[in-house]
């Protein structure tokens, strides 16, 4: 069987700090491939090797494409012999529409005038091919991020592309744009297409993959055939180790009633007869973990935002808190309430990429460092962010490294000790552990469990349906703005959250 | 613990580096005179302007935003410094006074625009660099507002007795042991580890003697400039604002990510707001400086000192995007500026080539730290 790459004996250091050891990696024509390891693990490395994001003589082995060897200097390079990359963050310019996206750089022209019927007419045949039912002149902008994603696979087929690279690619999307994307990714491999396929969702990786190769700490572990294959030993794979449970539970007392939301609706900011949020009302209790569940687009992050005070539309909400009515009209309000929040987006809203991770740490908490003059208390600050960087188990060479050098598992940790250190009394977590690997999401959980032991209340708002099942006390479900369901988690199952997600109302 | 130090600071040190090598090829070019004491205190005068400006600007870069209306800001309020000194007679400390409130509402009124009613801080401060200019000759009805009197003039052309100028430096040396001696004892408070004695005496000595060199030298000539003090003051003042200060951690965190930074309590609008005050007040004082060494103040004074500015806040190694930036990068750029208009003054270059070099001296400087971010 002759091979469409192959990747062979790849090695790539940083500065002494093996990333790649001796890594070996194929992919045949009309195959689906899925690479698997924990964050860190040298996945996204080995793809900017075979990419020539790190140029060739940058690192160590051989690539071969098509029966040719590749050494590419840029990711040009790489893209004109049909290999092409799509990352997690996408690379669309917003205020172009989806044709000139696609043809961004190669627009079909005579003479410098574009061919704009040309170009229409093939834009239209690469959006059917990715099932995506859209006028090519529709600005980005307007498009879902589940629709974006598939613009820039058409993008990527309009180059020819014979070997696709998806980098976590629904991590952001929801369930059923994650069906569709996994439907082209199929019919791809029918036209003959091959694609590599990174994902911490290993479900979605059992339904596509041909092969799986897992890498842990920039060590090839193993290439397997999938029918070899199932969701633990893969796990186990990733890991190096058995996980026996992938939810800490553990038993704990439940209290009395510590926080109220009464009535809260929100409108969109920009078309005020939408309700993003439509008169929800819940109880959180002492120690108690609320889990929020429902579709992309139910209002959970919105009602979050209310409670949080950084909606960005209008909204009403009456929020008690130990049956004392309080008012939070900005997030420092909130905080002074100790009511803290980790929000979804952790790039944009929860790190400030080029301060250091003490820094990132203590930026709550400031006001407790305050000494007259306005002077931070250096000594006791710096004490508390060693402290919670011992107790969350951060992994970082020193705290004032800049937070952008650490894995994503690990920003997030500081991003939680952050609104730890204010000593919350309900913490909000908004999607706790998207893009973060197997090892360091058990931490997390873990984590949680000992904040609920403290006495903190929990609500944590997943996508996950597993997550929410295996860590919540308590279910809400939402659909379309609206509470659907509140169900206490015992004999809670995946379709019954899911059955109220789709908006028919129940109560357990 | 000194090789992370020398790296992280590696770009002030660069600057520092690029201008004692500008310094030793004008003392070249000009066989030994631009290094004497009387031109060294010199140019310690000059730059004093520019970088009390550069150092209200650099906060306000900091957070992410510019402020174009300095230049004018800076013209009118040394009018307004001349019109209650020449023309209303009024004593000095009420001129100082009410100049200084005088830039800090004019710093609020930017700062309420830009931080309130969300227009670009960029459109905000053209508008101000034409509306100050034309408050400015309307005011002066186009005229030059002179002879100021002796006691404003103090403020920008007098020097200090040479006992109080090293008094100065003594109480400089022992604010910084004191400062050392208490910030171990709170260390040791926390169980935190301290740096060795041996390691502190030494950093203090070798602070101590610079500081006395360097008022060594201004006193060989005629004692230390009156602005320079104020300038050396407000570098003390500020760089314990951004380094120590809440307010100053929260600008820098505006800066390096405004929704983050909102949602970790920050108050974004009223602190861009009160950087934008601060600034303003800051421009005041450059203001007053300004019409007290000129002994007048004109329609168009202050004219383009913004852009002097700016360039100073990013030779000394400040970024357009926000977040990043230090006062005393900024005051080593400066420095830059005011080596290299003074060396070519002494020089008789025409002045169209001062522009071009001072163009290119720029470009070359920003281009060199963008090059040397991309290696790393």
């Amino acid at each position: 069987m002759s091979y469409l790459l192959e990747m062979q004996g790849i090695s790539k250091d940083f500065s002494g700090i093996k990333a790649l050891d001796n890594v070996f990696f194929n992919v045949k024509p009309a195959e689906v491939v899925s690479l698997c390891g924990e964050n860190g693990s040298g996945k996204s490395t080995l793809m900017k090797v075979l990419t020539g994001v790190h140029p060739a003589g940058s690192y160590a082995g051989e690539i071969t494409f098509n029966g040719k060897s590749l050494s590419a200097q840029s990711i040009k390079d790489s893209e004109a012999v049909g290999i092409a990359i799509i990352h997690q963050e996408l690379a669309l310019v917003k205020e172009l529409s989806i044709m000139e996206n696609i043809f961004l750089g190669s627009e079909i022209h005579s003479y410098g005038r574009i061919n704009f019927n040309a170009m229409l007419q093939k834009t239209r045949e690469l959006l059917k091919q990715v099932f995506l039912d859209v006028p090519p002149t529709t600005l980005v902008k307007h498009l879902g991020v589940g629709q974006q994603q598939l613009v820039e696979i058409a993008k990527a087929l309009s180059k020819n592309a014979s070997l696709l690279i998806l980098d976590e690619p629904s991590s952001s999307l929801t369930e059923s744009e994650t069906k569709i994307l996994l439907n082209i990714v199929c019919s791809l491999r029918e036209r003959g297409v091959s694609c590599v396929y990174i994902s911490h969702k290993l479900d979605e990786i059992m339904a596509i993959s041909d092969r799986v190769c897992v890498i842990r700490d920039g060590l090839h572990i193993a290439t397997k055939e999938i029918a070899e294959l199932n969701q633990d030993r893969i796990i186990q794979m990733m890991v190096g180790r058995e996980m026996a449970n992938l939810f800490p539970r553990e038993d704990h007392p439940i209290g009395d009633v510590v926080l109220e939301v009464r009535n809260c609706t929100a409108h969109d900011p920009w078309v005020q007869d939408i309700k993003r949020v439509d008169d929800v009302s819940f109880t959180v209790r002492e120690g108690e973990i609320l889990g929020i569940s429902g579709l992309v687009g139910a209002g959970r992050t919105e009602l979050m935002q209310c409670l949080f005070g950084c909606y960005p539309g209008s909204y009403d909400i009456e929020i008690l808190l130990d049956n004392k009515p309080i008012k939070v009209r900005n997030s420092a309000e909130a905080l002074r309430q100790r009511v803290a929040m980790v929000p979804e987006d952790r790039k944009r809203h929860g790190i400030i990429p080029g301060m250091s991770v003490a820094k990132n740490l203590s930026l709550a908490n400031l006001l407790n460092y305050q000494q007259k003059m306005d002077c931070i208390d250096s000594s006791h600050e710096v004490a508390d962010v060693l402290e919670y960087i011992k107790k969350l188990r951060v992994k970082t060479a020193s705290p004032d490294l800049q937070i952008k050098s650490l894995s994503g598992g690990n920003q997030q940790k500081v991003v939680l000790a952050k609104n730890l250190l204010i000593g919350p009394k309900v913490l909000i977590l908004d999607e706790p552990t998207r893009g973060v690997d197997v090892g360091a999401k058990y931490e997390i959980y873990k984590v949680m469990f000992e904040l609920i032991r403290e006495g903190i209340s929990i609500i944590m708002v997943s996508s996950e349906l597993p997550e929410v099942l295996g860590i919540s006390d308590r279910v809400l479900v939402m659909h379309e703005g609206k509470l659907k369901g509140n169900f206490v988690n015992q004999d809670l199952t995946q379709e019954m959250i899911m059955e109220s997600a789709l908006g028919s109302c129940s109560d357990a | 613990m000194l090789k992370t130090a020398i790296r992280k600071n590696a770009k002030t040190y660069m600057m520092l580096i690029a201008m004692l090598a500008i310094w030793f090829l004008f003392s070249w070019m000009t066989d030994g005179s631009y290094l004497t004491p009387r031109n060294l205190s010199n140019l310690f005068r000059q730059t004093a302007i520019t970088g009390i400006l550069a150092m209200g600007m650099v906060f306000v870069i900091i957070t992410g935003e510019i402020d174009l209306s300095v230049g004018s800001l800076m013209g009118l309020l040394g009018g307004v410094a001349a019109v209650m000194d020449v023309w209303l007679g009024m004593p000095l400390y009420v001129t100082i006074i009410v100049t200084l409130l005088c830039g800090f509402l004019l710093g609020l009124w930017n700062g309420f625009w830009v931080a309130f009613r969300h227009v670009p801080s960029f459109i905000v401060t053209l508008a101000g660099m034409l509306a100050f200019r034309g408050v400015l000759v309307g005011m002066s009805k186009g005229t030059t507002i002179a002879p100021v009197s002796s006691g404003l003039t103090q403020l920008g052309q007098s020097y200090l007795p040479v006992g109080i100028g090293y008094s100065v430096a003594v109480a400089v040396l022992a604010l910084m042991v004191v400062s050392a001696v208490r910030g171990r004892k709170s260390r040791v408070e926390y169980g935190l580890p301290v740096p060795t004695v041996a390691k502190e005496v030494r950093k203090l000595t070798l602070f101590g003697v610079v500081i006395l060199f360097a008022t060594f030298l201004m006193n060989s000539y005629r004692g230390i400039p009156t602005p320079v003090l104020i300038m050396m003051t407000l570098i003390g003042v500020l760089t314990y604002v951004a380094n120590k200060t809440t307010f100053g951690r929260r600008l820098y965190a505006i800066g390096g990510n405004i929704e983050a930074a909102r949602l970790s309590g920050v108050n974004v609008e009223r602190m861009k707001l009160f950087t934008y005050a601060m600034n303003g007040t800051l421009v005041a004082v450059a203001g007053l400086i300004l019409t007290s060494r000129l002994g007048a103040a004109s329609p168009s004074m202050g004219n383009m000192a913004e852009l002097d500015a700016i360039a100073a806040c990013v030779i000394g190694g400040t970024s357009m995007a926000g977040g990043v930036g230090t006062v005393i990068g900024t005051l080593v750029g400066a420095l830059v500026m005011a080596s290299l208009d003074n060396g070519m003054s002494m020089m008789d270059i025409a002045t169209f080539w001062q522009y071009i070099v001072k163009g290119m001296i720029l470009l070359l400087a920003v281009w060199m730290d963008v090059s040397s971010k991309k290696q790393a």
